[in-house]
């Protein structure tokens, strides 16, 4: 059921990242200020805004199941917060280079975007270790929701709280004053944006497939009353019927 | 195709490419191992499903073998 939809969805996704690929390297001018270093920008932010936006979107899926009590809203959560925590790790790497060349230092602890983005991470990285230190899986589910929703909380509030820091060094380029983006690098920037958001919802259905192809085998399994076969590993992810 | 790619402004890769060409690869190498990742697990299950078939034939040809047998006892009788 969750696997409807998802060749269509792949094939738009492959197509608007070479899309976006293309204006990167081919359409958009070379950036005044830091030269060809700029193109990272295309890729780092876009997988930034995506992670930081599929965090909150967890704690909405996660306000679903608190108010349903419906597992499958757990689901979501997990798996959305899931594929948001390796966008994070692709920011961070993408990010450490990007500072490398620009600042020669691969990470700067004075610059609030860098550290309040690590923190956002790090936070996010403890929710495996929480979830999985229960065992009771309705407790779990539960426990689990109430962390996502505090935590996506905080995540526009640490946005916010960034924008208002005023630092000098992390380029704002969204401003409305002393200059921004110029159209061509807007449009852009927008492609890479609908691309890496697309590619983030490819990714959640199909992991939320694989979750709920493995839930109806173990039903299988369990209406055939046949002995578990392979490794026999404990669950790891919330099921998905 | 060789008329597009002589089209197309000369790619800066010297210090600057470098690192540009290091973001994009890490991208796209963590793309490469989520999708291996999920492949092995579609494997993983292929394999169980093969099994199950095999387990849920296995006893319908069993339940028919007794079936048969229970059939011939009677006819027997």
């Amino acid at each position: 059921m969750y696997g409807k939809g998802l060749k269509p969805l792949s094939i738009a996704t492959v197509a608007l990242l070479a899309a976006g690929l293309s204006l990167v390297f081919f359409y958009a001018p070379l950036d005044a200020d830091q030269g060809f270093i700029q193109k990272i920008f295309y890729l780092h932010v876009p997988l930034a805004i995506t992670a930081l936006v599929g965090f909150i979107v967890g704690g909405v899926f996660a306000i679903a199941h608190l108010r349903s009590g419906n597992r499958k809203w757990d689901a979501y959560s997990y798996v959305s917060i899931h594929m948001s925590v390796i966008f994070g790790v692709a920011v961070l790497i993408t990010g450490a280079i990007w500072a490398k060349a620009s600042w020669g230092h691969w990470w700067v602890w004075d610059e609030p975007t860098l550290v309040s983005f690590l923190i956002v991470f790090l936070m996010y990285a403890t929710y495996y270790p929480f979830r999985y230190a229960i065992e009771d899986p309705d407790r779990q589910a539960r426990y689990a929701s109430v962390f996502a929703v505090t935590a996506g909380a905080f995540v526009p509030l640490n946005f916010m709280a960034v924008r208002m820091a005023q630092s000098l060094v992390h380029p704002r380029v969204f401003a409305t004053t002393n200059g921004g983006l110029p159209g061509s690098m807007m449009f852009t920037f927008l492609v890479c944006l609908a691309a890496v958001a697309l590619l983030w919802v490819t990714l959640v259905k199909l992991e939320l497939t694989a979750k709920s192809t493995s839930g109806q085998l173990k039903r299988l399994r369990r209406a055939l009353d046949a002995p578990p076969t392979g490794s026999g590993r404990p669950r790891i992810a919330p099921e998905v019927s | 195709m060789p008329d597009l790619l002589f089209a197309t402004p000369a790619l800066p890769l010297d210090e600057a490419g470098k690192y540009v060409a290091g973001a994009y690869i890490v991208f796209l190498v963590l793309i490469v191992v989520y999708v291996a990742i999920m492949a092995s697990k579609l494997g993983r299950m292929e394999k169980e499903l093969r099994e199950l078939a095999g387990f849920a034939e296995s006893r319908a040809g069993g339940e028919a073998e007794s079936s048969s047998d229970r059939e011939q006892v009677s006819a027997d009788v």
